[in-house]
């Protein structure tokens, strides 16, 4: 039932809040096709401006992943991550996460239909895609947009939570589902 | 730290293709990424212009205010140097009800326009403010409600009850977001990180 409700409300959302923007903003006597195309035309140099932080963190990432030297990382820790309950072949997903959200993706997509979506191994993956972001790429576009070139605090913080997420996605797949 | 982890992962990535053998693969992936850096953001055109366009149209009509107005207890504890009626506000609301709501496409325009709202807030403009960094904090750490393309795969997958992934997620992602707030909030005040330590004002 929640979860009907949920999954209307994303179909609804979107043509919802333009209906309502659009409707408000006329019944407020906004001249709201003039607005429109003043705030919209930011939009093209927005999307340009983030390409070069986009192409250095892509490039980057996809040179670590076809070299190989992702696999070696991640056999390395899986000694390391068993200890706190989660399965070696759910590594590669727990490491792709905050580096490419396409990538860890494809990583889950290939879990579930090896194990089962009813697995440990796959309900871990299907939760591990979801407590998460894609740290890396994030921080790139959205500093990027503004040029801000000291982000302080900002990979540090986004890496402790990706860490809390994945802990918190193996221990809550083993109460929730009794492995 | 980024400039490490950036090199890091080029030249441990060169070094091990060499000693493996997947050299080729190595300079495709560069290649090949180069270019889907540049499909992304030229993508983002189209959803970045309409969502810039009818926020535009919101706010001259006072609806994102009054969505601010509600939600100001909780943004004020979260942004205390973000003044309330301030159009960041409003920005970086929307963008978390598009982020819960899985609206991933709608989701990075009004971050961005977030982003640039508060960096009108900030004296030294090359520098991360907390504000900044707190929003980035809860926005990497995921706050979505429906996992609509796991769900999807799971379902592809033959899963009897693809949707019974909900609850965790929220309760994994829930962890993930108080954490990172905790941590940007605590991490602000050590020296190594502290805004005056980081400008070159």
């Amino acid at each position: 039932m929640f979860i009907t409700i949920l999954q209307t409300i994303s179909v609804y959302a979107i043509p919802f809040i333009i209906l309502v923007f659009v409707g408000v903003g006329l019944a407020k006597k906004v001249n709201v096709y003039e607005v429109f195309t003043d705030g919209a035309k930011e939009g093209f140099t927005t999307a340009v401006r983030i390409i070069p932080y986009l192409v250095a963190m892509l490039v980057a990432i996809g040179v670590f992943r076809a070299s190989g030297a992702m696999d070696i990382l991640t056999s390395a820790i899986s000694p390391l991550t068993s200890k706190i309950g989660m399965p070696g072949e759910v590594v590669p997903m727990a490491m792709m996460r905050p580096l490419s959200g396409g990538g860890a993706q494809g990583v889950m997509s290939d879990l579930i239909t090896t194990y089962g979506p009813e697995s440990i191994i796959g309900r871990m993956a299907s939760v591990m895609m979801g407590s998460t972001e894609t740290t890396l790429y994030v921080l790139a576009v959205y500093f990027g947009s503004v040029a801000i070139k000291r982000q302080r605090h900002a990979l540090t913080v986004g890496l402790i939570a990706d860490l809390a997420g994945l802990i918190a996605a193996v221990v809550v797949v083993r109460v929730f589902f009794g492995f | 730290m980024i400039n490490f982890i950036w090199a890091g992962l080029l030249i441990v990535g060169i070094l091990v293709g060499a000693v493996t053998g997947n050299i080729d693969a190595v300079t495709n992936a560069a290649i090949d990424n180069a270019k889907t850096g540049v499909d992304l953001a030229l993508g983002l055109i189209g959803v970045m212009t309409l969502w810039l366009g009818l926020m535009k149209i919101a706010e001259e009509a006072g609806l994102v205010q009054g969505l601010a107005k509600m939600l100001r207890p909780l943004m004020v504890k979260l942004f205390p140097d973000v003044p309330a009626d301030h159009p960041a506000m409003g920005a970086i609301i929307m963008n978390m009800a598009a982020n819960m709501l899985g609206l991933g496409n709608a989701a990075t325009p009004l971050g961005l326009k977030a982003m640039k709202e508060l960096q009108t807030l900030a004296d030294d403009k090359e520098t991360a403010t907390d504000a900044m960094v707190t929003f980035l904090a809860i926005n990497t750490s995921s706050v979505t409600l429906v996992p609509a393309s796991t769900i999807a795969i799971l379902a592809a997958a033959g899963a009897t009850n693809p949707t019974e992934i909900i609850g965790p997620t929220l309760v994994a992602t829930t962890v993930s977001t108080v954490v990172a707030v905790i941590a940007a909030k605590t991490f602000q005040k050590l020296p190594k990180y502290r805004l005056d330590n980081n400008t070159n004002k």
